[in-house]
């Protein structure tokens, strides 16, 4: 893999859910280090796009590819943080488990996990400056915690393209701070696509941007026209560019 | 209840106790953790479809329940992942036809249904020596299964989705571990009977949550708890002369609930 190479290339995807189609006509191909922002209204087609990209959807037409390959193929070389939101808190897992689970894919059936896989794991929690809590169990832990025990799964696989899932939701402003300037130092190991609701949470850190309502508005840029946003949340959208704070007012 | 050990269907009894608990006690902490409860009680359900056929082609029942169940649970995974209907009413579905396929083989029999009772209730003390063995066997299978795939398990039951993107086949291990909650409710039948499989499947496993959040460390409790439960129910049976698989399946929620009541007011 040269330093030009495309990390993934979608071309004339459409996605369908019992024939009312999720996603639409998708064209985007995201680079190495890139750092892309998708947003867009809830039911817009974000986690479905993501799907797609990791394989667990297939899109009813157009092609995928990841690192060159099928998206199946390729999943060993793509961390994946789901939305926080769907876990049971109540499961008897260690943090230690859990990162664990991100080396599944290098170690094999019927076989442990190996000492390579465990140095994996020690590193992605040290990273995420969770080596501590290694043996709690994952639902004792505060939601920040939880939310960097989830990345450091990802991490662990030592993946080359990084997906995040609403990674922004539950946890309060500090927190995010930390968690956007963490991203900025992986983006120089690794491609990340993350995926929000909230353009505030998103713009200020991104290298670019995209928005998505079913149809994909993205110039390879962090620039967004207002017909692009207009057409993603379906209301007139005022963009403060630079302002501090920054964020998008609506006028309804 | 030593001088009652003297008596070989005691000593079955008791052996066919622990030879449950050890397999519902792994099985059982997968079926609380995943949450699969109602799928688990249609697999149980439906079997009885294996014993209608046992009787119809005049073998041991528990040798038609063994392919019925493996067929309900593949077939239950299948439409429950599969199917476009909601999963809990393709379960309905399933465990109603597999309970009536059973009645109906039954009738179709000619002459009495011997010891029908026993399959729907159990009752432990009647066991033969074959039937052991054979839950012996099972057991084993379960343990060398779980122990082959026991990271994967963890993975699939704790997220599902993620266990896929890491090269986990998902839903091929998910019909296998349906498959040895078959194998389970094989072993239990003797022991509670069809009806009462499920309080054998969740009150040992929920109970040991309540100690330990640690999976491994769970089923081992889970099979201290229901090895402890089965030895107390057939004493109990044993002393007053009632049901066994019912009075073992009151110990266990009894002493479930007294527990939770105490640890409730406790807190």
């Amino acid at each position: 893999m040269n330093m030009t190479a495309d990390v993934v290339v979608i071309k004339d995807v459409w996605v369908h859910y019992d024939s009312v189609p999720v996603l639409e006509d998708i064209n985007l191909v995201i680079k190495e280090q890139d750092f892309l922002g998708i947003i867009g209204v809830n039911g817009g087609g974000k986690s479905t796009l993501l799907k797609v990209i990791l394989g667990l959807i297939k899109p009813s037409k157009g092609t995928v590819r990841v690192f060159g390959d099928t998206p199946q193929i390729s999943r060993k070389y793509v961390g994946y943080v789901p939305q926080y939101s769907l876990f049971d808190l109540e499961f008897p897992v260690s943090v230690w488990e859990v990162v664990l689970m991100g080396r599944l894919g290098h170690t094999g059936l019927l076989k442990r996990y190996s000492e390579e896989d465990k140095k994996a794991a020690l590193d992605a929690l040290a990273k995420m400056d969770m080596l501590e809590y290694k043996d709690r169990q994952v639902g004792k832990l505060s939601g920040g915690q939880q939310h960097r025990v989830f990345i450091a799964r990802a991490l662990a696989a030592n993946p080359k393209l990084l997906l995040l899932d609403e990674p922004a939701a539950g946890i309060d402003t500090i927190i995010q701070e930390e968690f956007y300037e963490l991203l900025e130092k992986l983006k120089t190991k690794m491609a990340i696509v993350l995926v929000s609701h909230d353009i505030s949470a998103v713009s200020v850190y991104v290298d670019k941007i995209a928005c998505l309502n079913h149809r994909l508005y993205y110039h390879d840029s962090k620039e967004l026209t207002a017909e692009d946003l207009e057409a993603t949340y379906h209301c007139p959208v005022e963009l403060i560019a630079h302002g501090v704070p920054h964020r998008v007012l609506k006028k309804h | 209840m030593m001088e009652l050990l003297q008596y070989e269907f005691i000593r079955n009894a008791i052996m066919a106790g622990i030879l449950a608990s050890i397999s519902c006690g792994i099985i059982g902490v997968y079926v609380v953790v995943k949450r699969i409860v109602f799928i688990s009680g249609g697999i149980a359900h439906a079997s009885f479809g294996g014993i209608g056929l046992g009787y119809y082609l005049g073998i041991n029942p528990i040798l038609g329940v063994l392919p019925f169940s493996i067929a309900s649970a593949l077939s239950m995974g299948w439409v429950s992942k599969r199917s476009r209907l909601p999963e809990d009413t393709a379960i309905g579905i399933l465990w109603a036809m597999g309970m009536s396929i059973g009645i109906i083989l039954v009738s179709l029999t000619p002459g009495y249904a011997p010891d029908l009772m026993t399959y729907l209730f159990g009752n432990i003390l009647t066991v033969p020596f074959s039937d052991i063995v054979l839950m012996l066997v099972l057991d084993a299978i379960i343990i060398l299964v779980v122990y082959s795939f026991y990271k994967e398990f963890l993975a699939l039951c704790f997220d599902e989705e993620f266990a896929t993107v890491r090269g986990v086949h998902a839903e091929r291990l998910y019909l296998v571990l349906l498959c040895l909650i078959a194998l389970t409710i094989v072993v239990l039948i003797r022991v509670v009977g069809i009806i009462l499989v499920i309080a054998l499947l969740t009150v040992p496993a929920a109970m040991s949550r309540q100690f330990t959040s640690n999976l491994k460390k769970m089923m081992m409790l889970s099979i201290l708890f229901g090895a402890v439960f089965s030895s107390g129910g057939i004493w109990l049976s044993y002393l007053f002369d009632v049901p066994s698989g019912a009075t073992i399946v009151l110990v266990m929620s009894v002493v479930y609930m007294l527990y939770s009541f105490v640890k409730g007011i406790s807190s």
